[in-house]
C-alpha cells in the first residue's frame, strides 16, 4: 500500500495479538512484536500483497544494560514496490537464544552473524553461526556497553616467539572520557530542581 | 581400483592486488571450478561503531570519512541528514546544492577506480593510469574545499563546514566539460574490446529475484534490471529538483554493471552540472546557533561568541532522544545509519548499513561453478571496500 497510515491499519489488522505497538514516525514505520511471533511476522511482510517488504535492508541489537530485557532486536525492511520502509523491534533478555531468519532472507546470514559477534546473542537454525568482523579466536562482545572502548587484548609480533601473540592492553596513558556536558543544564539534580520549581509556580 | 579425488583448498589473499584490500576468501577447488567460497572479513575491522558511540557528534564525521575512503563525503551525507532530520534542521539551500555537487564527485570518484581496476583484474593496464589522472584532478577538488584530499570531514548537520573558495565552481564547470571525453576513450577501450568482454559477460549473474533477497542496493541490483535508486525514490535534499536518468541493466552480469556504471557517471557529471547552474549565493549553513558556531569575525569581536565556539567543539549540541533510519544512495549502494540518540551530546547507538557487506556476503553464491579466473572479476564488479565492510 501506498499510504503509510492504511498499510500500518493493514498490517495491524491481520496481525492483529502479534503486533505490540505500532507507530507511524519520520515516515517509517514501527513494529514491537515478540519472539515468539517474529517468523510468522517477517514471513506475512514479505508475501503479503499490500505489504511486500521483499527486501531485508538489516538487523541490529540495541543493549540496554540498565533494563531487565536487556537486547533490542531491530530489524530494517524495505519495499521497493510501495517505497516504505519498516523497522520492526523485540526486547529479550541476555542468553535468550532468537530464532535466525535466513530461511526467509538468505541475506541475513552475515547481518546475524555479526549481531552474533558484536552482541553475543545466538540464533537457532543459523547455517552457519561463526564470528565475522572480530579476530580468530577474540573472547568478548565488542559492542555491549559493558565492553570498554579500548578493549582486553592487543597483539603484537614478538621476536622471542616468532609470532604474532596478544597480550593484555598496556597502554602509556589510558583513554580519557572528558564530559564536557554543561552542569547548567545538563546535570540531572538541578533540571529536576527546576521543574519543582516550575511545578510549584 | 577405484581412486580418491580431494578437492584443493586455496588461501586467496588477504594480501593479494586482485582482492581489493584485505580480503582472505578460502576457496574450495575442483580442478579450476570453484565448489565453494568462504570469505573471511573482519581484518580493517577498526570498531567505528563503538567509537562513535563515545564522541559528540561533530566528532563522529571523520570516521564516516574513513568507512568507504574512496568517496568520502558520500558517507558524512548519510550522518548529517540523520541528525538532521531527528534534530528538525532545515539545510540552506547552497549548502544543499554543495553537498550534491561533492556527493557526485565521490561518485565519479568511485567508479573510476572501480570500473579502472576491474579492467586491471582481466588483464588492461591502461584505464587505470587514464582514470587515476582525473581522480587527482577531484580529489583536488576535495582538498580545496575541505583542505583535505580523501578525510574531508567537510558536512556539518545543518550544511558545510565552508563555502566554495574562489574559483571552484569555475574549475569545476570546466571539469565537467573535459571529462565525457576521458570517459569516452575509457569506453572506447573496454566497452568493444573482445577481451575484456570475454571475461565479464555472462560472469556472476545476478537473477532479480536473488538480488532482492540478498539485500544487493545501488548498482549490484540495477545492473539486474530494478529500476531502484533513493536519489530519485526516496530524494534527499536537492535530489528533486535535478533532472536524470537511471541507467538499467539487462543481464545482471558483471559487463552489465560495468555498463551501468559507465553511464551513471554521464549521469552525475550531468547533476553536476545543473546544480552550478541554480546554485547561487547565500547562506552554506543552518543559523540556529544550537548547531552552528559563529563566524570567525564575530568570534574576533565578541566574548560571547567565543565562549560559543568553545562550547560547541567541546560539549558539542545535543540531539534530541529519538531513532531514525536514513538512507543515502552511495556509490556502492544503499549506505544508512541507523542512529539512537538519547538526549545527551553524544549518539547512543550508530549502526551502519555498509551496501559492500551484503555485496560480499553473495560471494559463495556467485561464484558457485565458475573458474577460478572469475574469482576477480567477479570481486570487481562487486566493487568491495574493506573500509566500509569491517568498519
Amino acid at each position: 500500500m501506498k499510504n503509510l497510515i492504511d498499510l500500518e491499519k493493514k498490517i495491524n489488522s491481520e496481525l492483529t495479538t502479534k503486533i505490540n505497538r505500532s507507530e507511524i514516525k519520520h515516515n517509517q514505520i514501527y513494529l514491537e512484536t515478540d519472539k515468539d511471533d517474529l517468523i510468522d511476522v517477517v514471513l506475512f511482510l514479505k508475501t503479503n500483497n499490500d505489504t511486500k517488504f521483499r527486501q531485508l535492508i538489516d538487523i541490529t541489537v540495541t543493549d540496554y544494560p540498565e533494563k531487565n530485557q536487556r537486547f533490542e532486536v531491530v530489524y530494517l525492511f524495505l519495499s521497493h514496490e510501495f517505497n516504505q520502509r519498516l523497522i520492526l523491534k523485540y526486547t529479550i533478555v541476555e542468553n535468550e537464544i532468537i530464532p535466525s531468519i535466513t530461511s526467509i532472507f538468505p541475506g541475513a546470514n552475515w547481518m546475524e552473524r555479526e549481531v552474533f559477534d558484536m552482541y553475543g546473542v545466538s540464533f537457532k537454525d543459523h547455517p552457519d553461526l561463526r564470528r565475522i568482523l572480530t579476530d580468530y579466536g577474540f573472547e568478548g562482545h565488542p559492542l555491549r556497553k559493558d565492553f570498554p572502548l579500548t578493549g582486553h587484548t592487543e597483539v603484537r609480533y614478538s621476536e622471542d616467539k616468532k609470532k604474532v601473540i596478544s597480550e593484555p592492553v598496556k597502554l602509556e596513558q589510558n583513554y580519557r572520557n572528558f564530559d564536557y556536558e554543561s552542569p547548567w543544564e545538563g546535570t540531572r539534580y538541578i533540571k529536576e530542581e527546576l521543574e519543582n520549581n516550575d511545578k510549584k509556580n | 581400483m577405484t581412486k580418491k579425488i580431494k578437492n584443493l583448498n586455496l588461501n586467496f589473499g588477504p594480501q593479494h592486488p586482485a582482492a581489493h584490500g584485505v580480503l582472505r576468501l578460502i576457496l574450495e577447488l575442483d580442478g579450476e571450478v570453484v565448489e565453494k567460497a568462504d570469505p573471511h572479513i573482519g581484518l580493517l575491522h577498526r570498531g567505528t561503531e563503538k567509537l562513535i558511540e563515545n564522541k559528540t557528534y561533530m566528532q563522529a564525521v571523520p570516521y564516516f570519512d574513513r568507512l568507504d575512503y574512496v568517496a568520502p563525503m558520500n558517507q558524512e551525507h548519510a550522518f548529517a541528514l540523520a541528525t538532521e532530520k531527528i534534530m528538525e534542521i532545515d539545510v540552506p539551500i547552497r549548502a544543499q546544492y554543495i553537498r550534491v555537487i561533492f556527493c557526485e564527485i565521490g561518485r565519479i570518484l568511485s567508479h573510476i577506480l572501480n570500473v579502472t581496476t576491474q579492467a586491471m583484474d582481466v588483464g588492461a593496464l591502461t584505464p587505470t593510469l587514464w582514470g587515476f589522472e582525473e581522480r587527482e584532478k577531484l580529489m583536488g577538488f576535495y582538498e580545496r574545499v575541505s583542505g583535505s584530499r580523501l578525510h574531508a570531514n567537510y558536512f556539518r548537520a545543518g550544511g558545510v563546514h565552508q563555502d566554495l573558495p574562489q574559483g571552484l565552481e569555475e574549475d569545476i564547470a570546466e571539469f565537467c566539460e573535459t571529462f565525457p571525453k576521458i570517459i569516452n576513450d575509457l569506453e572506447s577501450l573496454l566497452t568493444e574490446n573482445r577481451i575484456f568482454k570475454q571475461r565479464n559477460v555472462d560472469i556472476g549473474v545476478v537473477t532479480k529475484q536473488d538480488a532482492l533477497d540478498y539485500s544487493f542496493s545501488g548498482v549490484m541490483i540495477r545492473g539486474s534490471g530494478v529500476p531502484w535508486d533513493l536519489r530519485k525514490s526516496q530524494p534527499y535534499d536537492c535530489y528533486q529538483q535535478l533532472e536524470f536518468n537511471i541507467p538499467v541493466g539487462k543481464n545482471g552480469d558483471c559487463y552489465d554493471r560495468y555498463l551501468c556504471r559507465i553511464e551513471e557517471m554521464k549521469e552525475s557529471v550531468s547533476i553536476i552540472k545543473q546544480c552550478l547552474s541554480k546554485m547561487e549565493k547565500g547562506p552554506i549553513k543552518s543559523f540556529d546557533g544550537k548547531i552552528s558556531p559563529p563566524s570567525k569575525k564575530e568570534i574576533k569581536q565578541s566574548m560571547e561568541a567565543l565562549i560559543h565556539h568553545f562550547k560547541l567543539f567541546t560539549e558539542g549540541y545535543r540531539v534530541p532522544k529519538d531513532e531514525i533510519y536514513t538512507a543515502v544512495e552511495a556509490p556502492k549502494g544503499e549506505f544508512g545509519v541507523y542512529l539512537i540518540s538519547d538526549g545527551s551530546n553524544k549518539p547512543y547507538k550508530c549502526k551502519i548499513r555498509a551496501p559492500g557487506f551484503s555485496h560480499l556476503q553473495s560471494m559463495d553464491y556467485l561464484i558457485k561453478g565458475h573458474m577460478l579466473a572469475d574469482v576477480p572479476a567477479i570481486l570487481g564488479s562487486l566493487d568491495i571496500v574493506f573500509g566500509e565492510v569491517d568498519r
